[in-house]
């Protein structure tokens, strides 16, 4: 109970600030600088936070991923040169991890490239069809879109808790495989099922985001475009690609994009289903970061950054060439 | 407006086969649909279901493969001259009937049983296996109460952590995005581009590639294990700034204009004047805030590295780390997590969908 009554008297403090401090504060600001340079004092509280958390956080990384050692303030750190891009990227083979220095960061990467793919192309088709359903002249339709839209709020930690409770080999999945008379599978410890349901989670707890950008880009499509294909006899099939789909193309533009750049940081539902086990079958990139940086003694912070500015570049890459194809074909 | 048009039930292009056909209603094309939508729900829905479920179910019935739906427990009975409820069992006798007898004590295979409608009749001393427990659907609350007595002081510190970074971001992220949003909307001025751009730059930084500079300068803070370490990284949110700029760009300006001429200052103009008329955009921004910063994970979990400043998320992660996980009070504690906000967001299902279709940011 200490606790109400601990945040109730941090949320009055709180309340109090305005007209006790701000205001009389902001008056003799105005008379100081004068309205023309108001904006920059509304401004500068968001612009300090942006630059602070956002736009030096990319220099140091930067700086991080050229310097040794495992002494976290910058200037304390030797200068290393591209040591820490060579020892992730130093392999003998690469076609086979364990012959790399780093074996986890790429099998770390393999996963990942295996894992996007699959997991964009399964997430979007499923939100797409869902979104196609939903935008059907339906009963109840508020609550299906609620109900398929539940999961996007659940936190990370209780969507894996609640698959692996699932999943768990007394489980009631296995309880139904029993039911029909089929053995018992221990899922989350076979490799391969691992990442079958690694991916099959996080699509179930992501698709109702995309389902509703999906669905309002349905709802855009005017009315008149489907009235006009219907005097032309049209057949759904041919009015879905060459309709519905070309109207649609922006949106799913976006949702692809998005999907795309979340798909690649997935690491919280992963980290509490499978820690990426079983062995090392479900790690991801972000997990290597997360391990190589913080959990795992000494903590390696320029490999860790060095790895992490691998990512940001292949996201920028990524995003930009999408942009461009996407120019390109609608120009052309 | 879309939403109507939709309503009117031309915007599918199955609904337009139907139509076609000549026929109006449950076309192949509309079972189809609604067997979709139906298996969705089963697949949506019945694991949070599931778990809530098995949260009001006994340690014993936990335990039992296959697992049963529903919670079951062995029902009891009180007898005569006996301080504790009795389990109750089904006992078949040797004419090959049934009796109901409660269980007194059970030693090795055999138990000792007594009749609750006739107590005085005496012991009777039964085979067990030929006892079959009586049951039915009962939901039991063991699993939250014994949650409550090994861990309920921390609990409360867990949620107190959740409850306040949760608010304080939220408040701070409302103070600042609109007081950006306002400059950027309601001024002219020299470099409110660059500022703009600036802040939208910053959609293209994931969070999770700079999350070791992150840590550096919320150490230099001072800020590794307080709670502010994770509320101020997060606080300035270029999709809230964006959000409330387009919001405050539909208010007119001869609002403004009106209030200067009446000198209010400027800070008073946006307190008093802008964001009560930006309330709805604020509600979207808020709905968002809270409901990223409730379930937060990766960021607490780098600057938040002692117990006592756990949020419930980080608590229920490290639950299931430790070496015997206790699936009863993890059930518990996952659904005690999970279904109050879960409750609170169905309601505002619309407001949260609209925001994602606007900006398309979580």
């Amino acid at each position: 109970m200490s606790a109400a009554t601990r945040l109730t008297g941090a949320l009055a403090t709180l309340a109090a600030l305005p007209a006790r401090v701000v205001e009389p504060l902001m008056h003799g600001l105005q008379k100081l600088l004068g309205i023309k340079r108001m904006p920059w004092v509304f401004l500068i509280p968001n612009l300090t936070a942006v630059l602070l958390f956002s736009l030096l956080p990319v220099f140091i990384n930067i700086f991080y991923s050229v310097t040794g050692s495992d002494r976290l303030f910058p200037l304390d750190r030797p200068y290393v040169g591209a040591a820490n891009y060579e020892t992730l990227l130093d392999c003998r083979d690469y076609l086979d991890p364990s012959t790399c220095s780093r074996d986890l960061f790429w099998r770390a990467l393999g996963n990942t490239l295996l894992f996007v793919p699959v997991q964009v192309a399964a997430m979007i088709g499923i939100a797409l069809l869902t979104a196609i359903c939903l935008n059907r002249d339906i009963r109840g339709r508020g609550f299906f879109r609620g109900i398929f839209f539940f999961p996007v709020m659940l936190s990370p930690v209780v969507v894996a808790l609640t698959w692996q409770w699932i999943l768990q080999r007394n489980g009631a999945l296995n309880g139904l495989l029993t039911a029909i008379g089929l053995e018992p599978i221990n899922w989350l410890v076979l490799p391969d099922a691992a990442f079958f349901w690694s991916v099959f989670v996080t699509v179930w707890a992501h698709m109702g985001f995309f389902t509703i950008i999906l669905l309002a880009g349905l709802q855009s499509i005017p009315r008149d475009v489907y009235e006009a294909a219907k005097m032309d006899a049209a057949s759904p099939w041919r009015v879905f690609t060459r309709i519905t789909l070309p109207m649609l193309k922006p949106t799913l533009l976006v949702v692809f994009i998005l999907c795309v750049i979340r798909s690649v940081q997935t690491f919280d539902e992963l980290y509490v289903l499978t820690g990426g086990g079983p062995g090392s079958a479900t790690i991801l990139i972000v997990q290597f970061i997360y391990e190589t940086g913080f959990a795992i003694q000494p903590r390696n912070f320029g490999l860790a950054a060095a790895a992490s500015l691998l990512l940001g570049m292949v996201l920028l890459i990524f995003t930009l060439v999408q942009l461009r194809v996407a120019r390109g074909r609608s120009y052309g | 407006m879309a939403e109507l048009a939709a309503r009117g039930g031309h915007g599918s292009v199955l609904r337009f086969l139907t139509r076609r056909r000549g026929r109006i209603r449950a076309d192949w094309s509309d079972w189809a649909t609604y067997i979709y939508l139906f298996l969705g729900v089963a697949i949506m829905f019945a694991p949070v279901l599931w778990v809530a479920l098995s949260s009001f179910k006994t340690p014993a019935n936990l335990a039992e493969f296959p697992p049963t739906f529903l919670p079951y427990a062995t029902e009891t009975v009180t007898v005569e001259g006996y301080d504790e409820p009795l389990p109750l069992f089904e006992v078949r006798t040797e004419d090959g009937g049934t009796r109901l007898l409660a269980q007194v004590r059970r030693v090795g295979l055999r138990a000792q049983m007594i009749d609750p409608a006739d107590p005085e009749a005496g012991r009777i001393v039964v085979q067990v296996a030929d006892a079959e427990p009586v049951r039915r659907v009962l939901f039991t609350f063991g699993n939250y109460a014994r949650l409550l007595s090994t861990s309920g002081s921390e609990l409360w510190l867990f949620v107190y952590n959740s409850l306040f970074i949760t608010v304080a971001a939220t408040i701070i992220t409302l103070i600042m995005n609109s007081m950006a949003a306002f400059a950027l909307s309601k001024y002219r001025f020299r470099g409110n581009t660059v500022a703009l751009v600036a802040i939208l730059m910053t959609l293209m930084i994931p969070p999770t590639v700079v999350l070791v500079p992150t840590y550096l300068i919320v150490a230099q803070f001072g800020l590794v294990g307080n709670l502010w370490g994770v509320i101020l990284p997060t606080v300035a949110t270029p999709t809230g700034v964006f959000l409330l700029r387009q919001y405050m760009l539909t208010i007119p300006d001869e609002l403004i204009e009106a209030a200067r001429m009446d000198h209010a200052s400027e800070w008073r103009i946006y307190w008093r004047v802008v964001l009560p008329l930006s309330a709805p955009a604020l509600a979207v921004v808020a709905i968002f805030s809270i409901l990223s910063r409730w379930n937060d994970f990766l960021l607490p979990l780098v600057v938040l590295n002692r117990r006592e400043v756990y949020t419930l998320q980080l608590a229920l992660a490290s639950f299931q780390d430790e070496n015997q996980i206790h699936y009863d009070q993890l059930l518990a504690m996952t659904t005690l997590t999970a279904l109050p906000l879960a409750f609170a967001f169905i309601f505002l299902q619309r407001y949260i969908a609209s925001g994602i279709a606007s900006t398309g940011i979580k």
